[in-house]
């Protein structure tokens, strides 16, 4: 039993990261129609550039923290301004190739310089160690991630559900020629929402560092777990898909304990019956 | 008439006489160096072999005995099915003679299939799985560097011995970990100690922590990690987190490279054991060749002992090649010759070409430095141990290989 709280709790930590990274992929498919493949490269991105600040500025993980998602934002808003914005009102299938397009090159370029065996990022003292919980022994650094990206999870849920931008971002989602008849300029907001998804990616990159090595090809690896988890939750759905990625998290943790030779294939037996049974998703409205 | 006769015959006996003596004098030869060029095995082999090769290539000096030496390479991906695909273009469209480097158990096995059927020569440095010279043994393959007999052996046997008789396994779910944990495992209970349990996990994994707490449940002394590259970073810095040092548990790297320890960065490896058969600061002739691998390095690394055993293959090679006074084009018989020739070089040292294709050399047991013994960005180890070449691999009274069985 003691075993099984451990796990629901190490299951939570990772669920985090695909809240974090499916959050930010909701955001941009809700306001942009764009399904962004690159996001696993700006979350890569993010942690390079925390490895960055650290080594090249000593500029250390708390100033990583805001800096890097503001660095890598502003590239992804580049990446808008000069390419994906010619794509509105195209098939999805354009902007999905484009951005994968991207991600090979920027993860290539990455590698390149940097090889494949990856990068130190020590833990900030602050965090360092851990607590005995009775259960399990857990890292304070993880408690920090789950703690941490719940807060961002509901501030951008509040962003962009509750406020007035958020509203006018909705607005110009879902008519953009009316939006702009009120004086708004569209497509400046549209960039900027680019740039916050981009940024939370980046965010989830500087938050792995520790756990993980800084590697070219980390958000690769991730990447497809993420759309999974943003397709189970419902396309472009905010707080669907942070549920459903704390909530994947924990299962994925579970199967681990139970049966780990399947706990890379069960985010996507989920996926299919999800999608068998209800084809947008679980909070999904029919487009 | 006659006289045209005579003349046809003699312009017969030319041809046949020209093409006799261009058997023999056949000095050409193609390499290539199959490696994976861009995913995790990159740093540890890829670009760096293949300069490896590049190197012993130039040190041989067989350029100036008249032979003409090219190099092509390939990137396999860690698929076994585009590996296989490129071997046999290369021996079919560009008359490869050998096939060097092959990281990848998987991949490797497979290749393993290619170069026996096409009558090529395969020296492999990269692989792990000690079937290549067992079970799947080709005479056509030469096995450097290392394999999971040996790695069990030397860093199973030293911690069984320094009191670690408990253990349990963390196994990357395919057959490089499978192999890995099967041999360490005959070796942990034939030196009296016991396996609590292990987990099996998918290859590349990026959180460890569940399968970590079901390992410091199991209150073993050793935690094996029957893993590679990616897996075994991860797993070692995250156990780090979960505070599994601390708790007295001891971790054991089966299968650890010099660019994986780089990676995780001596704060966090320090004091970690595990077994290599070449590092480049073991002893002048190691330095040497590392120095001058450096500086045509990216980043400067020095070789990992991948790369080093895809130099000293090839230059075993090109002694056999030498012998034999020209290259036959017949991959049997290379690695023949290269049988008869004993093993000499100046990384691996004195060793020998077993019946079966394994190579036998040194093995060191290192444990990585503590962060203020470490004097340069690549000075990482510290010599705890040697393993005698003989003692190190698979006698071959054990060996499986249907080679032997005359």
């Amino acid at each position: 039993m003691q075993a099984l709280y451990a796990q629901l709790l190490v299951g939570l930590i990772n669920g985090s990261f695909y809240a974090l990274l499916s959050l930010g992929l909701a955001v941009i498919f809700g306001m942009l129609n764009i399904i962004n493949f690159a996001h696993g490269a700006l979350y890569m991105m993010g942690a390079f550039v925390a490895y960055f600040l650290l080594n090249l500025a000593g500029l250390n993980y708390w100033w990583a923290l805001i800096v890097a998602p503001v660095v890598v934002g502003i590239f992804g808003m580049i990446l808008e301004r000069t390419m994906l914005q010619w794509l509105t009102g195209l098939d999805h299938l354009y902007g999905l190739l484009l951005t994968f397009g991207i991600a090979l090159i920027v993860q290539g370029v990455f590698q390149n310089y940097f090889g494949s065996s990856g990068l130190p990022y020590a833990i900030p003292d602050q965090l360092k160690g851990g607590v005995n919980l009775g259960f399990m022994f857990l890292p304070i650094y993880r408690g920090w991630v789950v703690v941490f990206s719940l807060v961002v999870c509901l501030a951008t849920w509040y962003l962009i559900e509750k406020t007035q931008l958020g509203a006018y971002l909705r607005a110009a989602t879902e008519n953009p020629t009316l939006v702009r008849a009120f004086g708004i300029n569209v497509p400046r907001m549209i960039t900027l929402t680019y740039g916050l998804g981009v940024g939370l990616a980046a965010l989830a990159g500087v938050l792995s560092a520790p756990i993980n090595q800084v590697r070219p090809l980390m958000g690769a690896d991730l990447i497809i777990v993420v759309f999974a988890v943003v397709v189970i939750g419902g396309m472009g759905s905010i707080m669907g898909s942070i549920i459903t990625g704390f909530a994947l998290g924990v299962i994925e943790g579970l199967t681990k304990y139970f049966y780990p030779e399947a706990s890379n294939t069960v985010v996507f037996v989920l996926m299919v019956l999800v999608l068998l049974v209800k084809p947008t998703g679980l909070t999904g409205r029919a487009a | 008439m006659k006289t045209t006769i005579s003349a046809l015959l003699l312009g017969t006996a030319l041809t046949l006489a020209s093409a006799g003596l261009a058997s023999a004098q056949d000095k050409t030869v193609k390499i290539g160096a199959l490696s994976d060029q861009s995913g995790l095995y990159a740093d540890l082999a890829g670009p760096g072999s293949t300069l490896a090769a590049q190197m012993a290539i130039e040190d041989s000096k067989l350029k100036d005995k008249g032979w003409k030496i090219d190099i092509i390479s390939g990137d396999h991906q860690n698929k076994p099915d585009i590996g296989t695909t490129i071997a046999r273009q290369w021996f079919d469209v560009d008359k490869v003679d050998v096939i060097v480097d092959v990281p990848n158990s998987g991949v490797a096995l497979a290749v393993n299939n290619v170069v026996k059927e096409k009558n090529g020569v395969y020296i492999n440095s990269g692989a792990a799985t000690s079937d290549l010279t067992n079970a799947q043994c080709s005479p056509n393959t030469v096995h450097w560097t290392y394999d999971t007999y040996m790695l069990a052996h030397a860093t199973g046997q030293a911690l069984v011995k320094a009191g670690g008789d408990t253990w349990f396994f963390l196994t990357a779910d395919y057959a490089f970990g499978a192999a890995l944990e099967r041999d360490t495992t005959a070796v942990v209970k034939e030196n009296g100690g016991k396996v609590l349990g292990g987990v099996k996990h998918p290859l590349n994994t990026a959180d460890f922590s569940s399968f970590l707490l079901q390992a410091q449940a199991s209150k073993a002394k050793i935690i094996g990690l029957a893993n590679a590259g990616g897996d075994t970073t991860n797993s070692i810095k995250q156990a780090a987190e979960f505070g599994i040092g601390k708790g007295g548990q001891k971790l054991a790297g089966l299968l650890l490279f010099l660019t994986d320890v780089k990676a995780i960065g001596l704060d966090t490896a320090q004091g970690l054991n595990f077994t290599e058969t070449f590092y480049w600061d073991l002893n002048d002739q190691t330095r040497a060749f590392s120095k001058r691998f450096s500086e045509r390095m990216k980043n400067n690394a020095p070789p990992t002992m991948v790369q080093a055993g895809v130099y000293a293959g090839l230059m075993h090679y090109f002694k056999a090649l030498d012998a034999l006074g020209g290259n036959p084009h017949d991959g049997a018989k290379i690695v023949a010759k290269m049988k008869e020739i004993p093993a000499d070089d100046p990384l691996f040292g004195k060793g020998e070409v077993q019946a079966n294709g394994r190579v036998t050399h040194n093995a060191y047991l290192f444990e990585v430095k503590k962060p203020s013994e470490s004097k340069s960005p690549w000075d990482l180890y510290k010599l705890v141990g040697t393993v005698p070449g003989d003692q190190a691999f698979t006698p071959l009274a054990q060996s499986s290989c249907a080679l032997l069985k005359k």
